[in-house]
């Protein structure tokens, strides 16, 4: 706070002065970093195959509203082994966010699973932390988990992915708190 | 009035002792006020133990002198002395200039009466023992002292101040003669400015003041730091201050030095920090606030002409409420509909994301001259690089550590003036200005950048004067051209370009293809016209009239151009539209006040016709993969705000004085007659002050702040919440109940070593400890406003 820096500012005021009839050079565009563009969670039981997708193709910050598809109805009274997968396919190639964020910090992640308008499901956690070495929690994650169907029923489906939740929790989205970087919901038919 | 004492100097060179030389030299001339060229009666001529009187014209000689050198001391009432040598070998005749009016300006000073800013606008001014009060608070918390003006809060240390219902880029904050340049357009922007270096600061409620720039709708503040007097002193101040609620304090400290020859060396530095403050029920979590200001001057300041050299450095870490940090419109019906927090943590000084760190530089040089007879020219150029950086919750730790918003704004300004003063009866104020502005927004934050690249350009000439018909009726008039170039590039989205519309207007914009992004280059020029006339009359010894109409135009600001994006911190989209053209105002406004010894009040109506009135409106939701979000766009609407702020003061016994205040402002889109949205609510305040000069100087004062509700507030909507699978009524726009305040405070004072002073303040605001939310603070769907504190203030004067 002297006359000198008082005066070293004043030059280098001048020269950015100097320097601001360069025109020519653009601005590099900025592709987000955190973007989930896409959520694709494939359910099997046996050789039944049905995959959850929703698409937002511009992200968080774009007009287009997300595209959320079922391939198919699920099987009454059945339990699908489910996996989730996280892509960010704004870039190319596609980044996997799976892979590159939500597991190696798979302790400040967790998804939520709720089921309303009559859906007949049960939805339960098949991992933990630990699975996603060198993490050694015990609290769920849910990137895998079991959804066990009920009687023929129809309803929706929803997935929430929060982070720096709460953990443990009581594995209800109050309980859990924390950031939403996913919220889709999923209209399902049990047959 | 000083009175004039004669001075003898002799430092002649060997004088006395040259016997040898004949003395009957003579020297004739007269003695002229510098400043009007008035010749000056009375003034005295002194040597050699002689004195000579000038006559009536002005005129003097002095007779019977040698042909050598002699010191002559010329003097009048009211001016500062002077001494010539002439050597009387070669001269016979002179005339000598009396600067007359410098005495005046310092009497205005010591009387404690500040000169307008104004002839004709309504205005006010809070003086340093009102800004004492607030040495460790904000410039929009002491501003809320004077009637009609308001803030807009996020929480409780962002504060933008509001005149009469405006707010952001239509008020300027002018911060020792320079304009701050702070980005000013986002309304959880602070301005960047510390309070404790301003001795004292002038509202403008208006755009009359046009010297500071024509786009002041909303009106200006000017904030002055204490003048270095100009004679052999140093002077200095401490103020320590320490609050219960936040437990924290500032500290601030100021040292001036003088000199008889009109130099000036001042220092001035404060340092701030605070941890979470405290709702009565809850700790606000997050909102700790740590800031360091200092600055330095120097300088010559003479009457003839003089020159200064100043720089500031602001520096500060804002906390943002933790509850505010909402995911989307879910989590914030969730949080209209809950009343506490979503996050309480036990109290802490850590200031953790979300938060903010804004830096400051601000550096002025500035010479001005007085030319005999004609008026002051002034000098300016200043030079100021603001940055902010806004650090969210992101994914992953190692994002957090990087900022959200990387945005550095330089800022380039040269502005000269005139002032024509030497006529009694008329006044004119001419002058250019001549600015550029640099804003670079850094891609490495990860995010789209919600204010792009920009170079802006300025060029404005303002002429202005007063004409004084007699004692008690003034005039005044002025008119100001600016014209403003914004020179930006701006990635769009190709869907949010298409959905804007831009497609089929703008297609010539676009200057790059990078896939998913446009790369557009908006060029848009701006000619803005305003002016002002007003008169000021003075009647019966202590009452006053004002009356003004000033027409503003203001260029739209970058924010509402090319906003685009998710506001992080807020969980809201923000879009700006490019097609936003010049904002133009018509005020008009009276002021009639009687001030009188044993009581006093003013009444101050006014009228503001604002076309294409630029806003910032929730219109719905946008659908993403991460729920949905509430979309914030700015339309531009013809609007109509009447208002009028009220005040009164009794001293009917000589200990004890009241003061009541009130302000209200209507505004309404006229096209439809819908309320405006984010107008202050109608408020009174209530005071009474007991003075007792022989117990230590001492003032107790309790006031009470009554709020009305905002009952007039554009209508909610209706957007579609995902977790709700339909469409429900989000009550982003209902105002919150009113709410009555109690506040006390306590001063006195007492003299310590020399002659030094010491002064011990206690405040204790929001004494009943009220739950209340605020309709102008952002975060009042969060969280309640701050609880009871305790203030402490010790004030060393030195």
């Amino acid at each position: 706070m002297n006359s000198r820096k008082f005066l070293s500012i004043l030059a280098i005021a001048g020269t950015l002065f100097v320097s601001c009839s360069d025109d020519d050079d653009n601005p590099a565009p900025v592709n987000p970093e955190e973007l989930i563009t896409t959520m694709t969670i494939t359910l099997t039981a046996g050789t039944d195959v049905v995959t959850l997708r929703v698409f937002d193709e511009d992200g968080q910050d774009g007009p287009i509203a997300p595209v959320a598809t079922v391939s198919g109805n699920l099987a009454a009274n059945t339990t699908y082994n489910a996996s989730i997968g996280l892509l960010n396919e704004s870039v190319n190639p596609a980044d996997d966010v799976r892979e590159d964020d939500v597991e190696p910090e798979a302790d400040e992640h967790q998804f939520f699973f709720e089921a309303a308008g009559g859906l007949n499901v049960v939805a339960t956690y098949a991992d933990t932390e630990a699975d996603y070495p060198p993490l050694t929690g015990t609290n769920p994650v849910g990137l895998e988990f079991q959804l066990e169907t009920g009687d023929a029923s129809t309803g929706t489906f929803t997935v929430t992915l929060r982070h720096e939740p709460t953990k443990p929790n009581d594995g209800t989205l109050a309980g859990a708190g924390g950031d939403t970087d996913i919220a889709q919901a999923f209209p399902i038919t049990i047959e | 009035m000083k009175r004039l004492t004669l001075t003898i100097v002799v430092l002649l060179s060997g004088t006395l002792i040259s016997i040898a030389q004949e003395c009957n030299k003579t020297l004739t001339g007269k003695v002229i006020d510098f400043h009007d060229g008035v010749p000056l009666k009375g003034a005295t001529i002194t040597y050699n133990n002689k004195t000579i009187v000038t006559d009536d014209a002005g005129n003097y000689s002095i007779s019977s002198l040698c042909p050598t050198s002699y010191a002559f001391t010329i003097s009048h009432k009211d001016c500062n002395s002077q001494v010539v040598t002439i050597d009387i070998e070669k001269v016979s005749a002179k005339t000598f200039y009396l600067e007359h009016h410098l005495n005046e300006l310092q009497e205005v000073e010591v009387s404690g009466k500040t000169p307008s800013k104004t002839t004709s606008s309504q205005e006010e001014t809070i003086s340093e023992n009102i800004l004492e009060k607030y040495s460790s608070a904000s410039l929009g918390d002491a501003l809320r002292e004077i009637t009609g003006v308001s803030s807009l809060n996020t929480g409780s240390t962002i504060v933008k101040p509001i005149i009469q219902g405006l707010s952001g880029s239509r008020v300027l904050i002018m911060n020792n003669g320079v304009r701050m340049q702070d980005m000013e357009w986002g309304d959880e922007h602070a301005p960047n400015v510390d309070i404790n270096s301003a001795g004292k600061v002038t509202v403008v409620k208006g755009a009359a003041a046009l010297r500071y720039g024509g786009d002041a709708i909303g009106g200006v503040i000017v904030m002055e730091p204490n003048n270095a007097p100009a004679k052999d002193t140093l002077m200095g101040k401490t103020s320590v201050t320490g609050s219960s609620n936040g437990r924290g304090g500032a500290i601030t400290s100021e040292l001036i030095k003088g000199y008889e020859s009109g130099w000036f060396v001042k220092g001035q530095g404060t340092f701030k920090r605070f941890g979470d403050v405290e709702a009565p029920d809850y700790v606000l979590s997050n909102t700790g606030i740590s800031e360091i200001a200092a600055s330095l001057a120097f300088g010559v300041n003479k009457f003839t002409h003089g020159w200064d050299a100043f720089y500031s450095y602001f520096d500060t870490e804002i906390g943002v409420l933790t509850a505010s940090h909402i995911g989307n419109v879910d989590d914030l019906i969730v949080s209209i509909n809950s009343n506490e927090p979503n996050v309480i943590r036990d109290f802490t000084y850590d200031i953790i994301n979300p938060k903010q760190e804004v830096k400051h530089h601000l550096g002025r040089l500035r010479y001005f001259k007085r030319f005999e007879e004609l008026g002051k020219l002034t000098v300016q150029y200043d030079f100021q690089l603001n940055q902010r950086l806004e650090f969210d919750i992101r994914q992953t730790a190692a994002l957090r550590e990087i900022p959200s918003l990387d945005l550095e704004l330089t800022t380039h300004t040269f502005s000269s003036d005139f002032k024509f003063d030497s006529k009694s009866d008329i006044t004119l104020d001419t002058g250019v200005l001549l600015r550029y502005q640099e804003n670079f927004a850094d891609p490495s934050t990860g995010v789209r950048r919600l204010i792009p690249d920009y170079d802006k350009y300025d060029a404005g000439a303002f002429i202005a004067g007063e004409y004084v018909i007699n004692e008690d009726l003034v005039v005044d008039a002025g008119v100001r051209y600016d014209y403003s170039q914004i020179n930006a590039k701006k990635f769009y989205l190709k869907t949010r370009w298409e959905e804007r519309g831009y497609d089929q207007e703008f297609s010539d914009l676009i200057i790059g293809d990078f896939g998913t992004q446009y790369l557009t280059n908006p060029k848009f020029d701006y000619h803005s016209f305003s002016a002002t006339t007003g008169l000021n009359y003075q009647f019966k010894d202590d009452y006053e009239l004002r009356f003004n109409y000033a027409l503003a135009q203001r260029a739209p600001n970058p924010a509402e151009l090319f906003s685009d994006g998710l506001h992080h911190s807020a969980a809201r989209i923000e879009l700006g539209d490019l097609r936003i053209e010049q904002e133009t105002s018509h005020k008009v406004s009276l002021s009639a006040q009687k001030n009188g010894e044993r009581w006093g009040w003013e009444i101050a109506p006014y009228a503001n016709f604002v076309n294409d009135y630029i806003l910032l409106e929730p219109t719905n939701v946008e659908l993403s993969i991460r729920g949905a979000f509430p979309v914030w766009e700015y339309r531009q609407t013809n609007v109509r705000l009447l208002g009028a702020d009220a005040k009164l003061y009794t001293q009917l016994h000589s200990n004890w004085r009241t003061d009541h205040s009130f302000s209200i402002v209507k505004g309404i889109e006229t096209e439809n007659d819908t309320p405006l949205i984010n107008l202050p609510a109608a408020n009174l305040s209530n005071k009474v002050t007991f003075t007792k000069q022989d117990w230590l100087g001492l003032e107790m004062s309790l006031e009470s702040q009554y709020v009305f509700r905002q009952n007039e507030f554009p209508p909610n909507i209706r957007v579609f919440s995902p977790q709700a699978g339909q469409d429900v009524l989000l009550e982003i726009n209902t105002p919150p109940d009113a709410y009555h305040l109690l506040h006390a405070n306590a001063d006195i004072e007492v003299s310590a070593w020399n002659n030094s002073t010491m002064k011990i303040g206690a405040t204790v605001s929001n004494i009943l400890n009220k739950n209340y939310r605020n309709y102008l603070n952002r975060q009042r769907f969060f969280a309640d406003e701050v609880g009871r504190n305790f203030i402490l203030r010790l004030t060393f004067n030195y």
